[in-house]
Formats: structure tokens, C-alpha cells, sequence
């Protein structure tokens, strides 16, 4: 009767099949086979049913479809014989899930053979209920499983209680009458109905809360017993795994313990003692041991607190990290990661071993140990383990880098102290790994270095050692660059030597060297050679001597195909050429960048499209320097002084640094200050402004014309020396140097006319809401009024009342506001508010106009308010 | 518990499947390490791959032992297993993991239980 030994078709399809040597002939031979079964399914071949029910199950295995072979498996089941029903079950499990609507037909045959008198046939239904069963069949089967639960034979109670898991799982209302039957298999000696019993327990416990105290009373004491007895049980070698009896049942004790014992402090207790006695006498040398002591781990960790109990758990992780086996480690690692939270100071006591773990030849524990690392690190043990960690990089493998460089920067970042610490640190870092250091880094020590006025001579000495023998490391030779552009002459005479250096010589040559080479370098990318160009253009002045040689490198540049450098090189030559007046002026030492600035961009903190927000002050594209939640007296008190302040950003860090603004001239026919604003704008062109008023160019397009930002910075710093001598400047001076500079490829500045000058609109502010725009007109005969028509637009969606708009002027500047057209602005620039103004200009020809506004309204009910400040004003209003 | 089992030779062909949970048929066919939110645990015996898909929060070592007390108790009963009498007899094999593991849990740590319980069934073929 035996399908698979009387005839041999089964064996001989699994030949064929995997006598095939392609793909296509498989698909061949399981097409012929699926079509005899369909036959044979067809012609309701009793004889052959369940062999070729078990070789669809082989080709189903093989990932053919086989739907058409589950009513097959119902048949067998249904039939009478042991062989038949344990091939329709198998055929059953594996063909078939609880989603199938076929299962429900399945119910009846499985009643009947629940209450079967053959208890191998009761052990066949119950593992098909347990593997596949549905809600409803659980609700319709449950009390049949119930019985079975205390049945004589142990292998039909242990099928139950599994099978009673997946009931309670699947219709968790049930679990009540489980919880007798359950608590009196915790009772058994036969381990494979006790382990069941055990996991029944555990399941019900976490579907009810109920039974979990139920448990709790009436078994904590027991289980604990259990425990004892498996714990100390002599050697039995029916349970034996490597020395230890039975460490499943161990485990399995201890994780109902655990769930006893959570938030219980009295079962707690009643289980510390063998806890104890486990965490201490359980042999480590064996996997089998290490899992008992894992769940051990696990427990102590979990139940109420006993601190003796915890520094014991953490101290057997800290032995699974010296391991041999990686699993082993690894578990130990994830383990630790979760202990620090319940005791972080006894976890530390393992970091010399976490260390060694981040030096490990497996990745995932050199992962795992380097996060956890990374959470134990604080202000005691910074140092010496950031100079562990940057040892390390030196041997690490080439994809743990960007890793390891990451977290050791945060580190860095997050715990220094003092400056020469992170430069030192960052250096290093550099040195080792500056092509995995991400840019925001090594952005953020330009910053720092900028702010460390009295470390640039060290730092630029350390950074021209580092580069010699690490030249190869990108984000190092640009930090370098930067350095030796701005501080260059600190190099050279050795200024502000600090004790710990040793002197170095270098001559101006030799630093012009650095940058040469980099330039050059094949790999060095664009932003890499446009610093460069940058430092050496201030070079050329720093160093007299090699402005020459800096030329004759800049020049080589004026054909480079990439646009960006060939400008560059065109302007920086022109400048190193004819402008010799101005070079120094305009390559003097960038202003120290602000941190908090930085920073807060870095952290995303700030949103130039949030009305009111804390924090400094923005630049909007549009030229409107936004001080945020400034008070009404700053409003309403524009001081000289009160430029904005400097900001640089994170985006636009890198233009600010590389400074590229081609501004067009601007045209002023007979102004004294004419020469001086074409200064501003050079000034601007590098970015290396020193008025304290430069605002940076935000705009991340670096071919974008904002010609109001500079110039009114440049009006701003005229406004605050108002005593430039005039006769300085000559009026013939005005344009030229600019058209020089540019080698013609200026735009034509617009000629000015006195009598009816037209001025162009401006976008005088501009939010994520709101937009402002500015229309100007002169009453002939009085060039010093300016009649201003603002026009606002609501970009937001929803409509604006109450809406007020208010303006201020210094004292050089009398301003009188007509009435708005309307206090409500419809929403998505449904029509707009026009508000007339008149402008009268005390200093007209020597100052521009500047004003300040705030704009306040309702949204919903809700009160907003943004405020603004106007430089760019058309010039000569 | 245990999610799925599998076994696949190193060709990556699988020699038993079984699921404690439904999956969809595509699921069925690509394993990640960390599979979903559970976690896969493996042990490679010569070419074959035993892998147990579990739950985040279980304890890997314990399962890695339950893959050897397995593939022992396969030994036992094929008296020096090999991948062709896995192929060949892989009903048989799915008949001692249902006596090993049940709606995904461990049933019975004993080898010698479960190879008398084959023993039995085998006599009612």
C-alpha cells in the first residue's frame, strides 16, 4: 500500500526533474506530470491519489502552481487509512493556508479524527489544526483541543497545547478555558509536554491579563521548582546537550519567569535565588550554556529590580564579548545596547572590551559595537577613546570607514571642549579619512578654525605637515587650501607658535607648491581647484614676491573647459594684473564666520519660510535681511550701526567661501562714492567682504545676478562713515574698474537720466505667504521725493484680515503713508492691497533709501506678524 | 516563534519549506536577513542551509541549537543524512519536523522520542 515503496513513480519524477539540465526542460517534465495528476484528479483515481498528491507536493516545493491538487487533499483526508489521511494532512499544510476558503470544508474530517480512537490519526489532525487552523475553525474545534490537553498518551498532549497557541492566537476570547488545563501541564515531568505546557502558559499570559495573574499566583512557586530541579538535575542523556539537561526547557522556564516576574515584585523575589544559581553555575564554554545564560540575561533584565542580580547579567554580557564564537558576541552586543538604558555605569565598565569588539573581523559586530560605543561615549571618556577610535581608522577595512569617520566626527562634534582638541582631532580624522568625511564636516571646522583666531597660525602649520603625506585625502587638501589662502603668512612666519610645535620652515614657494599641486591634481574635483584658484589669488598678495609665478598658474587656467574655473581664472588674473590699488583690500582675511549661525542651518532649525521664528537673522534672495522676532523698538530705531549681521550659511557656505556675485555695474553719473560701491562689488565678487554689513550671497545659484544685495550692503556701510572724503574718488572711476575686471563681458550699465529717471520695480519682500512688491515714480522738479506704490499679494491659500502694514526710516529719510486700498487680501493672489507712500530723501545722491516694515494679519483668528528690512532700493532715489 | 523554516542547498534550491505563518507567494520566494520586523536565523551544515525566520525578541543561540538537534535527529534516522535522501524521502522529512515543531514552537527536545514516535508511525504505512 505504500506509495513510496511500491511503485516507484514518486522517485522516478524527482529522477527526471533533477536529471534536467536546463530551466526549460524542468518546466517540461512538471508540465507532463501536472497534466497526468489533472487527468488522474479528473477520472477520480482512488489508487494513485495520494502519490501523486506527495509528487505535487515535490513540485510545489519546486515553486509550480499546485491549486488544483487541494481538493485531492481534502479526499484523503477524508478516507479511511493512516497512510491516506497522513498524505492528505501533509498535502494539506503545505498546499494550503487558513485563507483558503477550502479549509472551512476541511472542519468536519478534522472533528472526527480529534475524536478518533487511533491516537496517531489525533496526532495527525491536531498538527494540521495547529499549523494551518482559521478563527472559525478555532472556535469550532476548541473544546475538542481542550479534552485532548488530558489525554493519556504525552505525545497527544503536547500536540494540544500547541495547538491550543495558535486557538488563543487566533480568537483570544477562548483563552479563559484554557487556563486550567494549562496550569496543570506545568505540573508534568515528560519534558515535551511540560516545554509545551510551558509555551501554552507564556501565549495565554500575553493574550490575557487575567491569566497572567492567575499564573502568577498559583505557579510562580512551581516553576520556579521546576527550574531548580531541570537546573540541578543529574546527567541524563536522553535531554544531554553538551553537558547541560535540556537547555530548551531551561529557556523556556526562564521566559515564563520572566513574564511572571515583570512588574511583580514579589514574584520577583521568589525567583532571585535560581536566577542566581543560573546566572553563576551554568557552564559558558558550549553554545547550549550561552543560550540558558542569554535568557538568564534577558530575565534579571526584566523583572523587578535587584541590582546585585543586573551587575551580574551585565557581567556575563561583558564575558559573551570575549567569545570565540561571533554569535555570540553579536547577541551580546545587541543585549548591551539595551542594558545601558537599566544600568549604564556597569556597562561601562565593559567599554575596553566593546573596543576591541569595534576592531572585530566580522562586520556586523564591528557595527553593532561601534553604536554602542558611540552611546557610551561622555565628557571623562572623550579623549581616550575618540584616540582609540582614530588609531583605528588607520587599520580599519575601507568600507568600515565612512562609519567609523562618521561616528568618530559626531563624537567629536558633540563632546569637545576646547578648540585645539577639535582641530587636533578633526585633523586627524582628515588625514586618515578625509574622503569618507561627509562636507558639513569639514564645513563646520573651517568654521571653528575661523573662530580660533589664536589657533590659524597652528592650524595652518598642521594643515600644511598634513597635507604633505596625506595629499590624497580631499576633504583634507581643501580645509588645507582654505587655510593657507587666508592665513598663509602665519606659514610662512611661523606666527603664534604655540609650545607643543615643533618649528617647521617653509617658504612662501613652498605653500604656493601645495596649492599648485593640488590644482593640478587629476582628481581633484571643482570645488576642490575653484579654492584653489581662491587661495591663490590671496596669495598673490599675501606674497608679493610669487605674485608672478601665481599669475602664471591662474593664466593656465583661462582655457579650462569647465566654466566656473575659466572665469574665475579670466577675473582673478585681471585683478592680479591692473588692480594692484585694490588686491589687498579685496583679499583681506574673510570675517569670522558665526557659529551659532552655522549651526542652527546645519540642524535645520531654520526656515526662512516660517513667519516668526527664533533664531538669527536670515538673508532672503530677494535682498530683504529678515530679522526675526526683532522687537517694535528695533523697528522702529534704525540706527546706523545696525546692519545686518553677516550670515553664512550651510547650503550657501560654499559660494560664500568660492563668493560669486557678477554683479553688472551699477550707474551713478557723477556720485562721489561711485568708485568706492564698484569696491563693494569686487569685494563682493570674492566674498571676502570686511565690512561687517556683507551679506553673503544665499542664492545657491552662483550665476545669479543679485545685484541688490551688494549694493546695498555697500549703501548700508556708506551709510555708517558718512565722512568718506568725496574728492578721494574720481567720478571717471566709476564703471571702469568693473569693466575691466570682467574683460568686457559686463552687461552695459544702464544709463541713468537725470531729468526723468525711470526705476525699475522691485520684490521688496518676499515670504512663503506673502509678496510685496514696490513701484517707484519722481514729481518731476523734486529729486527728493520718491512716490512709492506698494502692491501686496497673498501667496497662501487662505485669506488675510486685519492686515496692516507698517514701515520706518532713519533720520535722513521723512516718509508719509496713505491709507490702504482694503485691510483684507483674498488668498493665492486673488487680487492684492496697493498702498501709496511718499519718500523724501534729506541726503539724496549721497545715501539710498533703507526701510524697515511689519506686516501684521490674520489668519483664522490667528494672529501673524513678519517683519523686513528693504535694501534694495533702485539706487539714486 | 518560529515563522518559517527552510532548507536550501548552496544552488539555493530549497529542500523543505514550511511556513507557521501565511505568506503570499512572492514572499515566499526572496529572504532577507532581517526579514520584515523578525530575524533569520541560520546554520549552514556542509551545502545546505537551515534557516529559522523568528521573532525579533527571541533568543538566536536556542534556536541555533534547536537547527542542530535537528539536523541530528535527521542524521539518527537516515543514519548519515545527505542532501538525495532529503530529496528523495523529503515527505518523510516534513513527518519528523511535524513531530519537532508545531504551529511554530519547539514539541520535543528528546531525539530518542522523536525517533521512536518515526519509528511507530512508520509501522502504519
Amino acid at each position: 500500500m505504500n506509495p513510496f515503496s511500491s511503485g516507484t513513480r514518486l522517485r522516478d519524477m524527482i529522477r527526471a526533474i533533477r536529471a534536467c539540465k536546463t530551466a526549460a526542460e524542468e518546466r517540461a517534465v512538471v508540465r507532463k506530470e501536472s497534466a497526468a495528476i489533472r487527468a488522474a484528479v479528473g477520472e477520480s483515481d482512488n489508487e494513485y491519489r495520494h502519490r501523486n498528491l506527495a509528487k505535487l507536493m515535490f513540485i510545489h516545493m519546486l515553486g509550480y502552481p499546485t491549486h488544483f491538487g487541494q481538493m485531492e487533499c481534502l479526499k484523503l483526508i477524508a478516507a479511511s487509512g493512516f497512510p491516506e489521511k497522513r498524505i492528505g494532512y501533509l498535502g494539506l499544510m503545505l498546499l494550503l493556508d487558513e485563507r483558503q476558503e477550502v479549509l472551512m470544508l476541511v472542519t468536519n474530517s478534522l472533528k472526527q479524527d480529534l475524536n478518533h480512537s487511533n491516537q496517531y490519526i489525533v496526532g495527525l489532525a491536531l498538527c494540521a489544526l495547529g499549523n494551518i487552523c482559521s478563527a472559525e475553525m478555532a472556535r469550532d474545534l476548541a473544546p475538542e483541543v481542550e479534552r485532548l490537553l488530558q489525554f493519556r498518551d504525552p505525545n497527544v498532549r503536547k500536540k494540544a497545547a500547541l495547538c491550543s497557541i495558535r486557538i488563543i492566537k487566533k480568537v483570544p476570547d477562548l483563552a479563559e478555558n484554557f487556563m486550567n488545563p494549562a496550569a496543570s501541564l506545568l505540573k508534568e515531568k515528560h519534558h515535551g509536554v511540560l516545554l509545551t505546557g510551558l509555551q501554552l502558559c507564556t501565549d495565554l499570559c500575553k493574550v490575557s491579563e487575567e491569566a497572567l495573574e492567575y499564573f502568577r499566583k498559583k505557579c510562580t512557586e512551581s516553576v520556579v521548582k521546576a527550574l531548580k530541579d531541570v537546573a540541578n538535575s543529574p546527567y541524563a542523556p536522553e535531554y544531554d546537550i553538551s553537558g547541560i539537561t535540556d537547555p530548551f526547557l531551561h529557556i523556556r522556564l526562564l521566559r515564563f519567569l520572566r513574564i511572571l516576574g515583570h512588574g511583580d515584585a514579589d514574584a520577583s523575589d521568589c525567583m532571585n535565588d535560581i536566577l542566581a544559581q543560573v546566572a553563576t553555575k551554568t557552564e559558558s564554554n558550549k553554545n547550549a550554556g550561552n543560550a540558558i545564560l542569554y535568557e538568564c540575561v534577558e530575565t534579571i533584565m526584566s523583572i523587578e529590580d535587584n541590582s546585585g542580580l543586573r551587575v551580574l547579567a551585565i557581567n556575563i554580557l561583558g564575558r559573551f564579548l570575549s567569545n570565540r564564537d561571533n554569535n555570540i558576541r553579536y547577541v551580546a552586543l545587541n543585549m548591551l545596547m539595551r542594558a545601558i538604558t537599566v544600568d549604564a555605569q556597569a556597562v561601562q565598565r565593559h567599554r575596553a572590551t566593546i573596543l576591541e569588539c569595534v576592531k572585530d573581523s566580522d562586520a556586523s559586530i564591528r557595527k553593532r559595537a561601534l553604536e554602542l560605543l558611540y552611546l557610551l561615549v561622555n565628557e571623562s571618556n572623550v579623549k581616550s577613546l575618540t584616540k582609540e577610535l582614530i588609531e583605528h581608522l588607520e587599520v580599519s577595512e575601507q568600507e568600515f570607514k565612512g562609519d567609523l569617520t562618521a561616528k568618530i566626527c559626531s563624537i567629536i562634534e558633540k563632546f569637545s571642549t576646547e578648540k585645539i582638541w577639535y582641530i587636533d582631532q578633526m585633523l586627524k580624522v582628515l588625514s586618515e579619512a578625509g574622503n569618507f568625511v561627509k562636507d558639513e564636516v569639514w564645513h563646520a571646522l573651517i568654521v571653528v578654525i575661523s573662530n580660533a583666531s589664536n589657533l590659524h597660525g597652528y592650524t595652518v602649520r598642521s594643515l600644511y605637515k598634513a597635507v604633505q603625506t596625506s595629499g590624497e585625502q580631499e576633504s583634507l587638501v581643501r580645509v588645507a587650501v582654505w587655510c593657507i589662502g587666508e592665513y598663509g603668512e602665519m606659514l610662512v612666519n611661523s606666527t603664534g607658535m604655540l609650545d607643543i610645535e615643533d618649528p617647521i620652515t617653509v617658504t612662501e614657494s613652498d605653500a604656493v607648491d601645495v596649492i599648485e599641486i593640488s590644482l593640478k591634481n587629476h582628481t581633484s574635483d571643482l570645488t576642490t581647484r575653484a579654492m584653489c584658484l581662491i587661495a591663490l589669488l590671496k596669495l598673490s598678495s599675501r606674497f608679493p614676491a610669487c605674485s608672478q609665478r601665481i599669475k602664471d598658474i591662474v593664466v593656465q587656467n583661462k582655457g579650462s573647459l569647465v566654466l566656473e574655473l575659466q572665469q574665475r581664472s579670466i577675473e582673478f588674473n585681471s585683478i592680479i594684473e591692473k588692480h594692484q590699488n585694490i588686491r589687498s583690500l579685496l583679499v583681506e582675511r574673510m570675517p569670522v564666520l558665526d557659529e551659532a549661525t552655522y549651526s542652527g542651518r546645519r540642524a535645520g532649525s531654520l526656515s526662512a519660510t516660517i513667519p516668526i521664528s527664533n533664531g538669527a537673522a536670515i538673508n532672503l534672495p530677494n535682498g530683504v535681511a529678515k530679522p526675526t522676532a526683532a522687537p517694535l523698538v528695533d523697528l522702529l530705531d534704525l540706527s546706523l550701526d545696525d546692519a545686518p549681521a553677516p550670515s553664512s550659511s550651510g547650503s550657501g557656505f560654499l559660494h560664500d567661501l568660492l563668493g560669486v556675485d557678477l554683479s553688472p555695474a551699477p550707474s551713478q553719473s557723477g556720485t562721489s562714492q561711485a568708485q568706492k560701491s564698484g569696491t563693494d562689488v569686487l569685494l563682493d565678487l570674492l566674498s571676502i567682504g570686511t565690512p561687517p554689513a556683507q551679506s553673503s550671497s544665499f542664492s545657491s545659484d552662483i550665476l545669479s545676478t543679485s545685484q541688490d544685495n551688494t549694493t546695498s550692503s555697500g549703501n548700508l556701510q556708506r551709510l555708517s562713515s558718512p565722512s568718506m572724503p568725496s574728492t578721494q574718488i574720481s567720478s571717471a572711476a566709476g564703471g571702469s574698474p568693473i569693466m575691466d575686471l570682467l574683460d568686457g563681458f559686463a552687461p552695459n550699465p544702464a544709463t541713468s537720466d537725470a531729468n526723468g529717471p525711470v526705476y525699475p520695480s522691485v520684490v521688496a519682500f518676499e515670504s512663503s505667504s506673502l509678496k510685496i512688491l514696490f513701484n517707484f515714480s519722481k514729481p518731476p522738479g523734486n529729486p527728493q521725493t520718491t512716490t512709492i506704490q506698494a502692491t501686496f499679494t497673498n501667496k497662501s491659500p487662505n485669506t488675510f484680515t486685519d492686515f496692516i502694514f507698517q514701515a520706518a526710516v532713519p533720520k535722513f529719510l521723512q516718509l508719509h503713508l496713505d491709507p490702504a486700498s482694503s485691510n483684507t487680501l483674498p488668498e493665492s493672489g486673488n487680487g492684492s492691497i496697493t498702498q501709496d507712500m511718499r519718500v523724501t530723501n534729506s541726503q539724496h545722491g549721497k545715501k539710498s533709501l533703507v526701510m524697515r516694515i511689519r506686516i501684521s494679519y490674520k489668519v483664522d483668528s490667528k494672529d501673524i506678524l513678519e517683519e523686513g528690512q528693504i535694501n534694495n532700493f533702485p539706487r539714486g532715489l | 516563534m518560529i515563522r518559517f523554516i527552510l532548507l536550501q542547498n548552496r544552488q539555493g534550491k530549497t529542500r523543505l519549506a514550511k511556513y507557521y505563518i501565511p505568506l503570499e507567494e512572492s514572499e515566499k520566494h526572496k529572504v532577507e536577513f532581517e526579514f520584515r520586523t523578525h530575524k533569520v536565523i541560520y546554520r549552514r551544515y556542509a551545502g545546505l542551509f537551515f534557516s529559522l525566520c523568528v521573532d525579533i525578541t527571541d533568543n538566536e543561540l536556542a534556536y541555533l541549537e534547536s537547527i542542530h538537534l535537528f539536523v541530528e535527529i535527521l542524521d539518527h534516522f537516515f543514519s548519515n543524512v545527505c542532501e538525495l535522501d532529503l530529496v528523495f524521502n523529503f515527505h518523510k522529512v516534513y513527518l519528523i519536523l511535524d513531530e519537532f515543531i508545531l504551529a511554530g514552537e519547539l514539541q520535543e527536545t528528546s531525539k530518542r522520542a522523536i525517533i521512536e514516535r518515526m519509528g511507530e508511525l512508520e509501522k502504519l504505512e
